[in-house]
């Protein structure tokens, strides 16, 4: 019938993705976009593009400085450390950790904030006091000082990191849920919803829910680039990946003390970080842009 | 669906309504004065009846379409639908109570979900009250549009494709959905242009002849409600001043804040010149509203009596009630138009 002829029109899409298409006329983005790809792409791929295995160590590469530089051969492009293993393998691998890190955490702060910020900003009341008087608790510690209590609690390694990590992050998604929810379970779609008969859950999570995405994604990819920044953070303090996981913080971490004789060991996993931060942090603010002109500065 | 009732020519009927918001304040939170958006109202209406229901913004006829709907549960009061008193209804008998009475709101920009598709709107209250198949919901959703004057190559597209008229269509047709007997038309048409107003008046009217449906017409515009309603009922800070057949509301109001709304009314020749019984001051807050008649302050034939004693609503002609001391007495200001030239 004419209905399924339709189905294919170009001009039927979903609001969300009409916004989304906004994205690509944003040239910063687009460049996040891609350095998040890339990313991506490095940590999905890591076995078959990293040259060397990221923790086989070799006493005779010792500290190799990088190809360009003198003494160095493109054996090791970016040079080896000083137990001789080969950088950028390690730095592959560690987009791998890095990726896992992040996704595991900002998921788990995801589904905690959304359900808690969605029930706290649709019943309001006690409910709502009580749960962001918490989050408010939780915010009022700084963020890696708090990741650090939760994992010296629950013991150094990369999971107990993951969920110190993810606990930091309940408040904020939870605050910027609740908020849409409030302002969104004033409008009438809400109470025709309930006029038909529609009960309290399936009015929060399929009817008020679907139009908080915006800032929500929003949110979740800035989240990311503090994910992989805190992941780091921890690692460099011990707390997070644990020797020889090839993890960003923790080979700064390993490589301080040669900052003057190999600065190389040091500086490529710092720009390492340096370009995932800030390709997350370009594709947040451009998502931001397209998806809630109301957050625009 | 219950042939014992249907005897009755009352359809639902509210009795001594009230809804008050309180206000919270102090170091506590306490309650500290309340909004009195409905104060002892009583109305009842008939199976297939339009009944009108005017007033201005904030005299509470909002509060009361949706206190009969248990959309805002009323502080106090008794609702009757088919004789029984639903505000004792619990959460599921409710549910099934949604099916016989329904809602068309105002701002068809957001009473429809921007998310959701047509299909899945209009066809949300077929699935909620158990029409599981995709396909039969979608066939009926089409039908559905189809009376409404909608095509159904629209079911995929997003309400931001469609103009205000459309989406009031659409509005419409989730309404009639689950085939209600009641539907409360809160200020329906209001949010349109007057050329689209016309239509979607006409539409309401012609399915009201075909599905036999009973309106509680909710508006502020006057001459709307006299075109679709068999009765009026006129609401002032809560309270009901006037209620009357259609006809004789608009040709003989007898209370005087009806007599001002009505002298208010454009005429559509302007040869024609009338005084206006111009209302002066504004309303006063339903949080204090005045003692005696809550009219007194603004009302042009104020009496002592009328600031002391609230007047009650009672029967001047047969099936005319009005809430006024001097109901019958005083005389509207528009009583003679006289042509000029």
């Amino acid at each position: 019938m004419t209905v399924e002829a339709v189905l294919g029109s170009p001009e039927i899409r979903h609001p969300l993705l009409e916004q989304l298409s906004q994205l690509w006329r944003n040239k910063t983005a687009v460049a996040g976009l891609v350095i998040v790809i890339l990313f991506i792409g490095a940590a999905l791929l890591a076995p078959w593009i990293s040259p060397h295995d990221p923790i086989e160590t070799s006493l005779y590469d010792q500290l190799q400085p990088p190809a360009w530089a003198e003494g160095g051969s493109t054996r090791h492009i970016l040079g080896t450390d000083d137990l001789g293993r080969d950088i950028l393998s390690r730095i592959i691998w560690g987009a791998r950790v890095s990726l896992l890190v992040a996704v595991v955490s900002v998921s788990l702060a995801f589904v905690v904030g959304t359900l808690i910020g969605s029930l706290a900003g649709y019943y309001k009341g006690t409910l709502d006091n009580v749960t962001m008087r918490v989050m408010d608790i939780i915010l009022s510690f700084p963020y890696i000082l708090l990741a650090i209590v939760v994992v010296a609690y629950l013991g150094p390694n990369l999971r107990n990191a993951m969920i110190a990590i993810g606990i930091t992050y309940v408040p904020r998604f939870a605050r910027i849920v609740r908020g849409s929810v409030l302002e969104e379970s004033e409008k009438d779609y809400v109470l025709a919803a309930r006029s038909i008969g529609a009960g309290n859950l399936r009015i929060v999570f399929l009817e008020i829910l679907p139009n908080c995405l915006g800032p929500l994604i929003v949110q979740t990819t800035l989240s990311f680039a503090s994910a992989v920044l805190d992941a780091a953070a921890l690692s460099f303090l011990g707390l997070g990946a644990q020797p020889p996981t090839p993890e960003w913080g923790a080979m700064i971490a390993h490589s301080r003390s040669l900052i003057l004789r190999a600065s190389w060991v040091m500086t490529f996993p710092g720009i390492a970080i340096l370009l995932a931060v800030l390709g997350f942090n370009l594709l947040g603010d451009g998502l931001r842009d397209a998806l809630d002109p109301r957050l625009r500065d | 669906m219950s042939e014992s009732q249907s005897f009755s020519p009352t359809l639902i009927e509210a009795r001594r309504l009230v809804k008050h918001y309180p206000i919270f304040g102090g170091v506590m939170l306490k309650p500290v004065a309340a909004v009195k958006a409905l104060d002892d109202v009583s109305l009842s209406i008939d199976r297939g009846e339009t009944l009108g229901l005017v007033g201005e913004s904030g005299c509470g006829k909002t509060t009361f379409g949706r206190a009969i709907l248990r959309l805002e549960e009323p502080t106090s009061g008794e609702v009757y639908f088919e004789g029984r008193n639903i505000l004792g209804y619990s959460a599921a008998q409710i549910r099934l109570l949604r099916r016989r009475m329904q809602i068309i709101f105002q701002d068809p920009f957001s009473s429809l979900n921007p998310r959701k598709t047509i299909a899945q709107i209009v066809g949300q209250p077929l699935r909620i009250h158990g029409v599981t198949r995709r396909a039969e919901r979608e066939a009926r959703v089409a039908r559905l549009l189809e009376v409404v004057g909608l095509r159904p190559e629209h079911l995929r597209r997003y309400p931001h494709q469609f103009s205000g008229g459309q989406r009031q269509r659409i509005g419409v047709a989730r309404a009639l959905a689950l085939n209600p007997d009641l539907i409360v038309c809160d200020e329906a048409v209001s949010a349109l242009d007057v050329s689209i107003q016309a239509q979607v008046i006409n539409l309401l009217m012609d399915l009201q002849a075909e599905f036999k449906l009973t309106y509680l017409f909710i508006s502020h515009d006057l001459s709307v409600v006299e075109h679709v309603s068999d009765r009026v009922a006129v609401m002032y800070l809560g309270k009901l001043v006037e209620l009357a057949p259609s006809p004789a509301l608009y040709q003989h109001p007898f209370h005087p804040y009806t007599q001002a709304l009505l002298s208010a009314l454009p005429l559509p020749d302007p040869r024609l010149k009338r005084r206006h019984a111009i209302l002066r001051g504004d309303v006063p807050s339903p949080i204090d509203p005045p003692p005696g008649c809550r009219f007194h302050t603004r009302c042009p034939h104020v009496q002592d009596v009328c600031r002391r004693q609230e007047p009650l609503l009672r029967e001047i002609t047969p099936r005319h009630t009005a809430a006024c001391h001097f109901a019958g007495q005083i005389q509207p200001p528009a009583a003679g138009d006289a042509k000029a030239g």
